[in-house]
């Protein structure tokens, strides 16, 4: 056990820490020249494609350092607030992180965010200043935000390059050197902390545990302690680049178990892993679940294919435990789900996963957070409002409360003003700005959690040409007025574009939602008008004019296939469209409020 | 039957609105024209067919020489079975027709032109930066219908601060002069063009859709009260006078596209040249086409048939449909009709598939509709 060293890399989005990872696994010969390839832990084609980790991934490395063999269990981690619980369970599985802070772009949000999750479970922090090979690197002053943030000495962070290689072979050693063994009892009954799963189709369900006390042997009859459920452990083994059976996995050591679990859901990370005969007396602390932070309906585009959707949102839920979903149904939209999401991230690679992987083409409706309501009746009764549907009629309201979050935002000084002006409007209200250095400020807001699903990301880029990071976590409901403003096309409600809006904005933004409309629905052979009504009152009306001259003039020899290619595209994108009443409408226009300001 | 196009790709001036292929520096035309005779040599033996029409087109032709004109009739003549009395169309603008021109051009095999006119008025041709003016555009014309008898005009419509009556007198002096055939467009903006830049620069003001709707519609009815046909959804022509070379376009007609970004068909697959002057010239100079080929699938072809055929009286042939496509494609092309038959914008009439006159202005989108896509 004292040979074995177990980490996660944590850092804010893109600083490194997937490529950083790269040139770990090739120092240790965990790959073979033949298998390298850019973050070749992103093994998503979603992750690939858009150059982000969104999923952990856990990998053992093993390293001779002064003679000595030592197995070294790498978790890399993803930078997203989003997928901020994916940190949470990999840092409890590990001794050690390593926090990677960009050169040039030093401390962000999510540097701070998750060096607070790697500090409240006790690990040892080797902080590296990564990517000094770029021209814009700025060592000496981020090295000194480092020393301020951990209170460490400017020797003890490490210069690296995840691109060039740089300074890999001391973080190694430090790795060996810093990070202490795990400790734990062979011989205590076994203890495991499950930390992650994976869905694979042929294997079933992949557990990832970390063992504290004991060991898992092959065969072994177990259970899991939270779930109650017992199993045989059919194949236990270690993580290379693949898997590596083993006879036993022992404590201080990370592995993977499979039971023949079918389904995700039977599965709690976080759960405690014992022997089902000699069992633990202590459960191994665990993590809060995850819980969704955004909801929005997801429905096929066309109604027939309800039941293929179901299939195809169970199996990935199958891989993604943290999507949650019920049934529900509209009017305008036939049947569909209510999902909950762990953010705008999460919800756009949902949708994006259910087109690529299951070829389905899906409506998402307008996001909005879980309110809580009470009826003037039962004033005490909370009424889960999870849908634009759900909030009773206002002659019935008591009052609603709203989720909160603390919002923490690092930007240049510069730009403090307009992010500032951009929260106040957002109904944030400040509780302290610090400045890090002269130039940096982290800037704290009391914020709701809508307005941040509300286009706000977008616009903090916009306003800080780019210079800000965000992060934020909930801290309760509180009391606000909501109001529901429906949308009427062509005189006809449509449920689904329905949308939650606090009173004092609903006027404003139920203009905008109509403008945006206009320009998003295509022209029909009528006119179409656009209506935004509070109940019964109309507060904004647009017109859709009627679509009267739709041909090109020409088409000779050389305009054919130009011209069929672009009515095939056009015919593509109506397959896309919902029909609701005779109005046509595309896909996008059902998530047009929350980009109001493009 | 087989066609025969020839791009001339030179011009005096770039008209703001074209997004044709042409170059405004006359250097290289002598090895231009030596490259377009030497492609039609090189591809004499791709149609099967004889020829039956002949087109000039551009650019501008009537840029050429008709020593230029009459090197390359001689190669078509040379290299290709031409049948008796072919088509041959040249595109012309007026302000190269002059008397002597146009007399030469009368003497050669060439029996039909096409005169880029577009408006009778110097405000609409400086507004779309045309070299020619009001009175070359009608001088012209006067003397070309006197030394022709097949000729058409282009008009283009739709053009900013171009009133209706304004587009009436356009139309009435075409009538007046009694020309046979009318090509007639709406003013679009192409991307990269002046006009797209000075649009979106606020230089000019956006194109107004209503205004050329209007247009549209005074063309359609003040050509059917002076004997013309619309035969295609922007040719107008009188009896005996429809364009034989661009019906065969839409008739899915094998042609050969010759010289810099020329079209070609084959009935299986089509090709086009490359749009660079000096990449053509080169390539042909060492004997290879600078070509790109698409080889289109039986949706493409389908496709194709539906978008083309419903611009034409013609319309589409059902049975033509199912032979080529078989009964299942037939049934599903009157089955995704159904709604626009109901709406009277489709209708079949003696087993073809033909747009309304309430449709002409919505047959791009009807196509798509009637598409076949996966
Ligand atoms: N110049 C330079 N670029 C680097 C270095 N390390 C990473 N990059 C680049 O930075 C970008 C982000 O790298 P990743 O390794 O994907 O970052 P990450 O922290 O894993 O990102 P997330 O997982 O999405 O949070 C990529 O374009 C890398 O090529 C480095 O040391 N030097
Ligand atoms: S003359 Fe014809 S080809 Fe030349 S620029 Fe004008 S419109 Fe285009
Ligand atoms: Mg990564």
């Amino acid at each position: 056990m004292k040979n074995i060293r177990n980490f996660s890399i944590i850092a804010h989005i893109d600083h490194g820490k997937s490529t950083l990872a790269d040139r770990l696994l090739e120092l240790t010969n965990t790959i073979t020249n033949r298998e390298k390839q850019d973050q070749l832990l992103d093994t998503m084609d979603l992750e690939r494609e858009r150059g982000i980790t969104i999923k952990s991934h856990a990998v053992q490395m093993e390293y001779t350092y002064k003679g000595e063999v030592y197995i070294l269990n790498l978790i890399d981690t993803p930078g997203h607030v989003d997928f901020s619980y994916e940190v949470s369970r990999s840092i409890a599985a590990c001794e050690g992180a390593l926090l990677i802070v960009d050169a040039a772009q030093s401390i962000q949000a999510q540097t701070i965010s998750n060096l607070y999750l790697a500090l409240e479970n006790d690990l040892e922090i080797i902080p590296i200043l990564n990517k000094v090979d770029l021209p814009s690197a700025n060592p000496e002053e981020v090295t000194d935000d480092i020393v301020d943030l951990l209170g460490c000495d400017p020797e003890e962070i490490i210069h690296a390059s995840g691109k060039t290689g740089f300074g890999v072979e001391e973080i190694l050693e430090a790795i060996i050197e810093r990070i202490p063994a795990p400790k734990g009892d062979v011989n205590a009954p076994l203890q495991a902390l499950i930390f992650d799963s994976v869905y694979n189709s042929y294997r079933g369900v992949e557990t990832y545990f970390r063992v504290f006390n004991g060991d898992i042997k092959k065969g072994q009859h177990i259970k899991f302690v939270a779930t109650g459920n017992d199993y045989f452990a059919d194949e236990v083994g270690t993580l290379k680049l693949n898997q590596i059976p083993r006879k036993s996995i022992k404590a201080g050591d990370v592995g993977y178990l499979i039971t023949g679990i079918k389904t995700a859901s039977e599965i709690k990370v976080g759960d405690t892993i014992t022997d089902a005969d000699n069992p633990t007396k202590n459960m191994v602390e665990g993590f809060e679940d995850v819980k969704p932070m955004v909801f929005a309906g997801i429905y096929p585009v066309d109604t027939e294919d309800y039941e293929e959707l179901r299939s195809s949102m169970e199996k990935l839920k199958l891989n993604d435990a943290s999507l949650v979903f019920v049934p529900e149904s509209s009017a305008a939209l036939g049947f569909g789900f209510r999902c909950g999401f762990l953010g705008m991230l999460h919800l756009e690679i949902i949708q994006e996963r259910l087109e690529r992987e299951f070829d389905m083409t899906v409506i998402t409706t307008v996001p909005n957070v879980s309110y809580h309501a009470f009826t003037n009746k039962k004033p005490n009764e909370i009424i889960l409002v999870n849908n634009p549907s759900d909030l009773p009629e206002p002659s019935t309201l008591n009052r609603v409360e709203e989720p909160f979050i603390k919002a923490s935002i690092i930007t240049k000084s510069e730009f403090v003003g307009p992010v500032m002006s951009l929260c106040i409007e957002k109904r944030g209200e400040i509780t302290h700005q610090t400045y890090l250095t002269t130039e940096r400020v982290e800037l704290n807001f009391d914020m709701p959690l809508s307005e941040i699903v509300f286009d706000f990301y977008d616009r903090l880029k916009t306003v800080s040409k780019g210079y800000a990071s965000f992060d934020y976590h909930p801290i309760g409901l509180r009391e606000s007025k909501l109001v529901r403003v429906d949308i009427l096309l062509n005189g006809q409600l449509v449920d689904a574009l329905s949308a939650l809006l606090h009173t004092d904005n609903a006027y404003g933004i139920g203009k905008k939602i109509c403008e945006k409309l206009r320009k998003l629905i295509p022209r029909q052979q009528f006119d179409i008008p656009i209506q935004a009504a509070i109940g019964a009152k109309i507060i904004a009306r647009e017109t859709i004019k009627a679509l009267r001259k739709d041909v090109t003039a020409k088409c000779y020899g050389g305009d054919i296939t130009r011209k069929r290619k672009l009515l095939e595209k056009q015919k593509k994108g109506k397959k896309r469209m919902r029909q609701v009443g005779n109005v046509q409408i595309p896909q996008q226009a059902f998530m047009a409020v929350l980009k109001l300001n493009d | 039957m087989s066609g025969i196009y020839i791009h001339i790709p030179f011009c005096k001036q770039a008209c703001y609105y074209c997004d044709f292929h042409f170059s405004v520096s006359l250097k290289r035309k002598e090895e231009m024209i030596k490259a377009i005779g030497m492609e039609l040599q090189l591809r004499k033996d791709e149609l099967k067919n004889n020829v039956e029409t002949i087109y000039f087109g551009g650019g501008t032709p009537s840029l050429l020489t008709i020593d230029e004109l009459q090197f390359l009739i001689d190669i078509v003549y040379q290299n290709y079975k031409v049948i008796e009395d072919p088509e041959i169309t040249l595109e012309a603008n007026p302000d190269d027709l002059t008397e002597e021109k146009i007399k030469e051009l009368a003497a050669t095999k060439i029996n039909r032109l096409s005169i880029g006119v577009q408006s009778f008025f110097d405000d609409d041709l400086q507004f779309m930066n045309r070299v020619h003016n009001a009175k070359e555009a009608k001088g012209s014309l006067l003397m070309a219908m006197y030394h022709f008898d097949n000729i058409t005009i282009d008009l283009i419509y739709g053009v900013p601060k171009m009133t209706n009556e304004k587009w009436r007198n356009n139309l009435n002096i075409a009538f007046e002069m009694d020309v046979p055939h009318i090509s007639s467009y709406a003013l679009t903006v192409e991307n990269r063009t002046a006009l797209a830049n000075f649009i979106r620069k606020g230089k000019y003001p956006a194109l107004d859709e209503d205004l050329a709707q209007q247009h549209f519609k005074i063309l359609v009815e003040e050509s059917r009260k002076h004997h013309f046909i619309q035969y295609e959804i922007s040719n107008f022509g009188k009896e005996g006078y429809f364009s034989k070379h661009n019906t065969s376009y839409w008739q899915g007609r094998n042609y050969l596209g010759i010289g810099p970004s020329a079209h070609s068909y084959d009935g299986i697959s089509r090709s086009w040249n490359v749009s660079n002057n000096a990449r053509y010239i080169k390539s042909i100079q060492q004997n290879k086409l600078p070509q790109e080929i698409e080889i289109l699938t039986i949706n493409d072809r389908f496709n194709e048939t539906i978008m083309t055929g419903l611009r034409t009286i013609w319309g589409i042939s059902l049975q033509k449909i199912e032979n080529d496509f078989g009964p299942d494609i037939k049934n599903e092309l009157i089955e995704n009709a159904q709604e626009y038959l109901k709406n009277k914008i489709l209708k079949i009439k003696d087993g073809k598939l033909l747009i309304t006159e309430k449709g002409k202005f919505l047959a791009d989108g009807i196509a798509a509709d009637l598409f076949i896509v996966n």
